[in-house]
C-alpha cells in the first residue's frame, strides 16, 4: 500500500527523471505542470489521511501545514513558469537547450524540499534541505551573466558554510541523544529525541542549538547571515525567486523549529525563545531600513522576505499557542503573497524589459490590469486590511502586546518602516509618466490572481476547519 | 581499548596539523598537496574507526575519502590550475603570521568549548570532536582568508573533512549520514567545477576579486 506521504516525495523525483528525457519546451512545460499537480493532489490527500510517526517519516499537524503550502505554491509556480520560460526563450535570455535541465531541476528541488519536510530523521532533514539548496544554486546561475554567476557563487559559499555548521549541530544533537537513546538510528530520530528531551545532555544541546541556529539561520535569511539572499533572488529566473522566497526559506525555518521543539523540551538547556526573538527583530528592522535603498525590484522584495522571515522567527521565539498560531498563519500568508508578488514582478520585468525600479513607471497607463494586481499584492504584503497578512501581523503584535507591551513596539516600528518604503516604491511604478518600452505580456496571470484571492479570502474569512488545524499545529510547537 | 584511542587521536591530530599546513602554503600546488595529505589521513582515521569500533560500513566512507578526496579531486584541481595557467602564488587577505595566530586561537577555542561543554560524553569521543571542530573552523578561516576560487574550494572541502571526522567520532552514527556526506561532496564538486569553469569563461580569471566588481545593485 502506497501512502500519500510517499507520493509527495517520490512523484517529483520520478518526474525529474522523466523530464530530463523530454527535449521539447512545450511538452516539458506541460509535463512539469502535470507532475506538480500530482504532488499537490498528494499534498491534499495527506491533509485528509491519518497522522503517523515512522522510523524515517513523520506526518503530524505541524509539517502538513508546510507540505500543503509547499505543494500548492509548487503547482502554481509550475503554471507560471510554463508561460514565463516560453517568453525567456523567445527573447533569447535562456538557451532552449537549458529548458529540459531547468524542468528536471525544478522537480528535483520540490522533491528535496518535501523530503526535508516529511523526514523524521534529523540527518535526512539535513540532506533534503542541502539538496534543495544546491539545486537552487545551479538555478540562480542559469542565465550565466556575470551578475548571475556572482550571485550564485556568493549563495554557494554562504550556503555551504551554513550547511557545514548545521551538520555539526546535527552531530552534536546525536551526541546529546546517544546516552539516553543508544547508538544508531534512534538517536537521530526526531520524534524519539523530542520524547526523551528531558534526558538529553543540556550542555551539548546548548552548543548544538547555537550551531543549528547559525547554520539553518543562514538559509532562513536571518541578518547578519542574509548576504546571499537578495542577489540570489535578483539574478535567478523569476519562478525560482518565487520558490526561494515562498518555500525554501520556510523549509529552513521548519527544520529550525523542529530543533527548537527538542531544545525547549529540556528545561536545563538554554531557552531558544529569547535568542530567536533577538535574531528575528534584528532581521526585521535591518531589512525594513534596507528597503529604502533598493534600485532593483526583485532585490526590493527579497529584502521584504528577510523582513517577514524576521517577524516569523520573532513570533515563534515568543512561543505559546497564540504567537505560534500567528507565526504559522503569517508563514502561510507570506508564502502565498510573496510568490504572487514575484509572479507579478516577472510580468513587469517582461513588460518593461528591465528590473530597475527607476525605469518602471506608469504601469497604470500601459498595463492597467497588471498594475491593479501588483498594487493589491504589494498592499497585501504591507499588511493592509482586508488581506490575510494584516490578520497575521495584527495577531503577532497583539499577542506580544498582551504579554510584553514594550517589546511589541519594536516589530511594530519595523513593519511601519517597511510599509513606508514599499508604498513609496509602489507609487513610482504604478503612477507617473510611462517611460521606455511597453511590451505585451504573454505570461499567464492566473497564478498571481489565485494567490491574491486566497490571501484575500483568508483575511476576510478563515474557515473554522483551518483555524482548528493551525491551532493544533501551534500546540505541537509548544 | 586504550591503543585504539591513541591511534585515532594521533590521526585526528595529524589532520589538524595538515589544516595548519593548508594555511601557510604560498603556492596553489602545495595547497592541493596538503589537502590530499589531509584527506588520506582522514581515510586512515575513518578506516581505523571502522576496524576498532567493528563497523565495516565505515570502510566505504574511508574508501570514498581516499579515492575521491585524496586522489581524484587533487589531481583534477592540479590539472585545472595548470590549464588555467595560475600555478603561481596563493592570493591572501592577510599574511601567514596573522593567519597562523588566528588559527591557533580558533583551535584553542574549539578545545576549550568542546571539552567544557561535553564533559558527560565519553572522553574519546569528546577529544575527537574537539579536534574535528578545530579542523572545521580552520577550513572556515581558509575560506575567509583566501581570495582565489580554487583555494576557497579547498577550504570548503577541508571543512567537510572535519565534519566526517566528527561524524565517525560520534560512535554508531548511522551510515545514512556518511553516505549523504560523501554524496554531497560529489555534488558540491560538480557545482564547484562548473563555477570554476564559468568564472574563467566570463572573467579570464578565477580571482574572486573580479566578482566583487559586479555588485548587482550598482548597475
Amino acid at each position: 500500500m502506497i501512502h500519500a506521504y510517499q507520493i509527495v516525495v517520490l512523484a517529483p523525483y520520478v518526474a525529474a527523471l522523466v523530464l530530463v528525457a523530454i527535449p521539447g519546451y512545450r511538452v516539458g512545460a506541460i509535463a512539469n505542470v502535470l507532475a506538480s499537480g500530482v504532488t499537490f493532489g498528494a499534498g491534499l490527500w495527506l491533509i485528509g489521511s491519518a497522522r503517523r510517526v515512522g522510523d524515517y517519516a513523520i506526518v503530524d499537524e505541524f509539517n502538513i501545514v508546510f507540505i500543503a503550502i509547499n505543494t500548492l505554491v509548487g503547482f502554481t509556480t509550475a503554471l507560471f513558469s510554463a508561460s514565463y520560460i516560453g517568453h525567456e526563450i523567445e527573447t533569447g535570455r535562456l538557451p532552449s537547450s537549458f529548458v529540459r535541465f531547468y524542468h528536471a531541476m525544478f522537480q528535483a528541488m520540490m522533491g528535496s524540499m518535501n523530503l526535508a519536510l516529511i523526514a523524521n530523521n534529523i540527518g535526512v532533514m539535513w540532506v533534503g534541505l542541502e539538496l534543495a539548496t544546491l539545486i537552487t544554486v545551479v538555478m540562480v546561475g542559469l542565465y550565466r551573466t556575470p551578475q548571475a554567476i556572482e550571485a550564485a557563487w556568493k549563495y554557494f559559499i554562504l550556503a555551504s558554510v551554513g550547511i557545514s555548521l548545521a551538520f555539526f549541530g546535527t552531530i552534536l544533537i546525536y551526541l546529546a541523544g546517544q546516552p539516553a537513546l543508544g547508538e544508531g538510528v534512534p538517536a537521530m530520530t526526531w520524534s524519539l529525541l523530542q520524547a526523551a528531551a528531558t534526558r538529553l545532555d543540556p550542555a551539548i544541546l546548548d552548543l548544538a542549538f547555537i550551531f543549528l541556529l547559525i547554520g539553518y539561520g543562514t538559509k532562513v535569511g536571518l541578518a547578519p547571515l542574509h548576504a546571499w539572499l537578495p542577489d540570489a533572488h535578483a539574478e535567478g529566473p523569476t519562478p525560482i525567486s518565487a520558490v526561494l522566497s515562498g518555500l525554501l526559506l520556510n523549509v529552513a525555518l521548519y527544520i529550525l523549529l523542529r530543533f527548537k521543539m527538542i531544545v525547549a523540551g529540556q528545561p536545563a538547556a538554554l531557552d531558544p525563545g529569547p535568542v530567536m526573538i533577538v535574531m528575528g527583530l534584528v532581521s526585521l528592522i535591518f531589512a525594513a531600513f534596507m528597503l529604502y535603498q533598493r534600485r532593483d525590484i526583485k532585490r526590493l522584495f527579497a529584502y521584504s522576505s528577510i523582513e517577514h522571515m524576521g517577524l516569523m522567527v520573532f513570533a515563534f521565539g515568543m512561543g505559546g499557542p497564540l504567537a505560534n498560531f500567528a507565526g504559522l498563519l503569517h508563514m502561510a500568508m507570506h508564502s502565498l503573497t510573496k510568490s504572487g508578488i514575484f509572479f507579478a514582478v516577472g510580468h513587469i520585468a517582461q513588460a518593461k524589459g528591465t528590473q530597475r525600479i527607476a525605469e518602471i513607471t506608469g504601469l497604470s497607463v500601459t498595463h492597467p490590469r497588471l498594475a491593479v494586481v501588483f498594487a493589491l499584492a504589494v498592499l497585501a504584503i504591507c499588511g493592509m486590511p482586508p488581506f490575510g497578512v494584516f490578520a497575521s501581523e495584527f495577531l503577532i503584535l497583539t499577542t506580544t502586546f498582551a504579554r510584553e507591551p514594550w517589546l511589541a513596539l519594536l516589530p511594530a516600528f519595523g513593519l511601519l518602516v517597511g510599509f513606508g518604503a514599499l508604498l513609496m516604491r509602489l507609487q513610482g511604478t504604478i503612477f507617473g509618466e510611462p517611460v521606455g518600452p511597453a511590451h505585451r505580456v504573454d505570461a499567464s496571470s492566473v497564478p498571481m490572481v489565485l494567490h491574491l484571492l486566497l490571501v484575500l479570502t483568508a483575511g476576510i474569512y478563515l474557515p473554522p476547519m483551518l483555524v482548528v488545524w493551525f491551532r493544533r499545529a501551534a500546540e505541537l510547537l509548544g | 581499548m586504550n591503543q585504539a584511542y591513541e591511534v585515532s587521536h594521533l590521526l585526528a591530530g595529524a589532520m589538524l596539523v595538515t589544516s595548519f599546513a593548508l594555511l601557510y602554503q604560498e603556492r596553489i600546488a602545495a595547497v592541493l598537496n596538503a589537502f590530499a595529505a589531509q584527506s588520506i589521513t582522514l581515510a586512515l582515521a575513518v578506516a581505523w574507526a571502522a576496524w576498532s569500533q567493528d563497523r565495516p560500513d565505515l570502510f566505504i566512507t574511508a574508501l570514498i575519502a581516499l579515492v575521491l578526496k585524496g586522489i581524484v579531486i587533487p589531481v583534477a584541481l592540479h590539472r585545472t590550475v595548470q590549464r588555467l595557467g595560475i600555478h603561481r602564488e596563493v592570493e591572501k587577505v592577510v599574511g601567514v603570521g596573522i593567519a597562523l595566530v588566528v588559527g591557533l586561537a580558533l583551535t584553542g577555542l574549539a578545545q576549550a568549548l568542546v571539552l567544557k561543554v561535553a564533559h558527560a560524553t565519553a572522553s574519546h569521543a569528546r577529544e575527537e570532536l574537539a579536534l574535528a571542530l578545530a579542523i572545521i573552523l580552520l577550513g572556515f578561516l581558509m575560506m575567509i582568508l583566501r581570495r582565489n576560487a580554487v583555494t576557497q574550494v579547498v577550504g570548503f572541502m577541508s571543512m567537510e573533512n572535519g565534519l566526517i571526522l566528527a561524524a565517525t567520532g560520534a560512535r554508531g552514527m548511522p551510515l545514512v549520514v556518511e553516505v549523504s556526506v560523501a554524496f554531497s561532496v560529489l555534488i558540491t564538486l560538480f557545482v564547484f567545477a562548473v563555477f570554476v569553469f564559468r568564472i574563467r569563461e566570463r572573467f579570464d580569471t578565477i580571482d574572486i576579486e573580479a566578482l566583487d566588481r559586479m555588485r548587482g545593485d550598482r548597475r
